[in-house]
């Protein structure tokens, strides 16, 4: 397992190609996507995390990660929808409508892509019902809004109005974030939970998903 | 294209007028030594002595000869011999605030006496402070005989400290100690001339007076090559001038004194040019070491000092709150920003509440960020591969974010100064979510957290058997038949 573990290390220090190498060789050698993807990428995945939440490494180390994570995802994919091993989950995205502000939830997105989840980014100025109707497409269980304005925050309610009426909710969990929300905020709407930064939004993902 | 940021008080004409002014001070009036040996060896170079009232009366080419030969610079090296201090130009460097009385315990709030625990505690924890680059013997444990305090608190820093020490005697006899300890750790005298491991503070006593144990401490130092630092200590309104021009001449008069004193006994003898002055509060009769007048006479007094080619010293970046409260921020910070962009050489502060008198570790642990981010600001605002900048916003739009760009991840580290945990920078919620700390908590939790990863430095074991014999032996020549317990 040697390999496994380099995988890891070379993903903790942001080695991309490294990765790339390892996780070809892994798989050459007869070890499977599966363990390729649990005890190497996202075991790696975690620790950087852990790391980074512990001020030892900084944002930048950690997007540089996620970057070799792709690398090493991007060969075991193929093989893992093949044999018919989902993702880690997949997760919708967006900044609500009427709001251009992206760049935060930009950084969920990486950080979400990063920790092996499947991210459909539907970018900024989002309406309630392509939210509820992409994670219905695409069968996304999560779906991820922010705001950062206080004039627009308000229509992440609708996304949560439209799971209700749809007999979605429960089913379809919602999460939101930006600069004006808060967990009260969030409780208030009747969204599932509140991420105070990119860091905690996978932790949330990671706790719902559970 | 650089600049070193840099403020200034005084004019060079002001400089030289108060120069001149101080001199024709000392040639006029002179100042009391009350040390039979330096008042025969002051005689000897001309100057007019007065032995019923020990008055010297100075002359202007002894003082002129005493300031020739004073060192432009000097290093600093910790107890394993690695330089640690360049004291020259505008290099600054940050050291605790010395001598405290008390401490501000951290448990229970109570301002007390501390003992051996509490200095071995402050030891292992300036160990570790990056921004803090040598110790001072910054407490006087009360569990030792009081006429061996100086040269205990010198044994513990030299036991479990690594980074060199500004210290100073309380007594004459305290010297030949506290020399012994330190040639201990350098092996011979040679060594410890060649690698000055200490600085000892020497303090005219204000008004314009030299007591017998600083002023033999000025010449004891000056033989060894062990470096000193003046302290002179005037006080507006009260021991000298109410002005800030008129207390600057006092400083300047008693630490030209001084000088004279050291290079004419031992010339290049290295020396701090340093003070402790304050602005006198006539209300509460205290010597506010916050009061912005104290900082901008430390910062007019390191601006003669360098005026005269000499490096710098001041007590500066401390407060007067008995507290580690927003007093004590607000006037540490400003003290030690005015003290880097002044260039004062080596800054003595940190740690200290209660104007000197009482030693926090919390606080030393917010100080120490104080440091980091003032001797950020000194290195100014560099160009560090920003032309053209048009690629860099091209590589921006292209995309969207430049979090993994060579050019951050190149020098994200260099351009910014990340603080340690006790500064919150956490949104909101991540604050609330980690327990709502509040400074005085993450102080305290990360005082504990740097004592708990101390490791022993790698001073020979043997040397440490050498130095606790001769505590040993110092402490039973005052009837304590054994050192005080050591476990922290």
């Amino acid at each position: 397992m040697d390999i496994i573990n380099s995988i890891s290390t070379q993903l903790i220090s942001g080695n991309d190609k490294d990765v790339a190498s390892d996780t070809k060789k892994a798989l050459d050698s007869g070890i499977s996507a599966e363990t390729i993807l649990n005890d190497g990428l996202i075991m790696g995945m975690n620790i950087i995390g852990d790391r980074f939440r512990d001020h030892e490494v900084f944002l930048p180390d950690v997007l540089m990660a996620a970057k070799a994570m792709y690398a090493g995802m991007e060969l075991i994919k193929p093989i893992l929808i093949k044999s018919g091993i989902s993702s880690r989950g997949k997760i919708v995205i967006g900044t609500i409508q009427g709001d251009l502000h992206d760049i935060g939830k930009n950084l969920v997105g990486i950080m979400l892509k990063g920790a092996g989840y499947e991210v459909i980014d539907l970018g900024h100025d989002v309406s309630p019902e392509k939210f509820v109707e992409v994670a219905k497409e695409t069968g996304a269980t999560i779906i991820g809004m922010s705001a950062l304005l206080t004039t627009t925050m308000a229509n992440m309610k609708e996304v949560v109005k439209i799971l209700k009426n749809e007999n979605l909710d429960g089913k379809i969990r919602t999460i939101i974030g930006g600069a004006p929300v808060s967990d009260q905020y969030a409780s208030d709407i009747g969204v599932d939970k509140y991420s105070f930064d990119a860091g905690n939004a996978v932790d949330i993902v990671k706790e719902l998903m559970a | 294209m650089n600049i070193r940021p840099q403020v200034r008080f005084l004019s060079d004409q002001l400089i030289e007028k108060i120069l001149d002014e101080s001199r024709d001070i000392l040639c006029k009036l002179g100042t009391k030594i009350h040390n039979e040996g330096i008042l025969e060896m002051l005689s000897g170079f001309g100057a007019k002595v007065d032995r019923t009232t020990n008055n010297v009366i100075y002359t202007q080419e002894i003082i002129d000869k005493a300031l020739s030969t004073v060192p432009s610079s000097f290093k600093l090296y910790d107890t394993s011999g690695e330089e640690t201090h360049d004291f020259c130009d505008n290099n600054v460097y940050f050291t605790p605030g010395s001598a405290a009385l008390n401490i501000l315990d951290s448990e229970t709030g109570e301002i007390r006496r501390p003992g051996t625990s509490d200095y071995i505690k402050y030891v292992k924890l300036v160990s570790s402070l990056d921004n803090i680059t040598s110790q001072s013997t910054a407490l006087v444990p009360d569990d030792i005989h009081e006429k061996i305090s100086d040269s205990y608190r010198l044994y513990l820093s030299l036991m479990y400290g690594k980074k060199p020490v500004v210290t100073g005697t309380f007594t004459v006899d305290a010297f030949n100690v506290m020399r012994e300890m330190q040639i201990m750790v350098r092996g011979d005298s040679k060594n410890l001339k060649e690698k000055p491991l200490t600085v000892f503070s020497c303090c005219p006593t204000s008004p314009l007076k030299w007591s017998d144990v600083t002023s033999q401490n000025v010449i004891d130092c000056g033989e060894n090559r062990i470096p000193i630092e003046f302290i002179a200590m005037p006080l507006t309104g009260f021991i000298s001038p109410v002005t800030i021009t008129g207390t600057l001449v006092a400083h300047t008069a008693e630490t030209l004194s001084g000088i004279v004193i050291s290079q004419l006994a031992n010339p290049g003898a290295p020396l701090l040019y340093g003070g402790s002055p304050a602005a006198f509060d006539i209300r509460y009769e205290t010597t506010p070491m916050g009061a912005v007048e104290t900082q901008m006479i430390d910062c007019a007094y390191n601006e003669i000092g360098k005026y005269l080619g000499i490096p710098t010293q001041a007590y500066i970046s401390l407060s007067d709150s008995k507290r580690l409260d927003a007093q004590a921020g607000l006037e540490s910070a400003m003290g030690a920003t005015l003290a880097v962009l002044s260039g004062i050489n080596s800054i003595s502060g940190p740690g200290m509440l209660d104007f000197e008198n009482c030693q926090s570790l919390e606080k030393l642990v917010v100080d120490n960020e104080i440091c980091g981010m003032t001797l950020r600001m000194a290195k100014g605002i560099v160009p560090r591969e920003d032309f053209p900048a048009l690629p860099h916003f091209q590589e921006l739009l292209k995309e969207n974010h430049l979090l993994i760009s060579d050019h951050t991840r190149k020098y994200l580290k260099d351009e910014h100064y990340f603080p340690g945990k006790v500064i919150d920078r956490a949104n909101l919620s991540r604050w609330q979510s980690e327990g709502s700390l509040t400074l005085k908590e993450r102080a305290k939790s990360e005082v504990d957290k740097h004592i708990a990863n101390y490791t022993p430095t790698d001073l020979p074991e043997e040397v440490k058997k050498g130095l606790t014999g001769l505590m040993i032996t110092e402490s039973k020549k005052h009837g304590m038949d054994s050192l005080p317990e050591q476990n922290v």
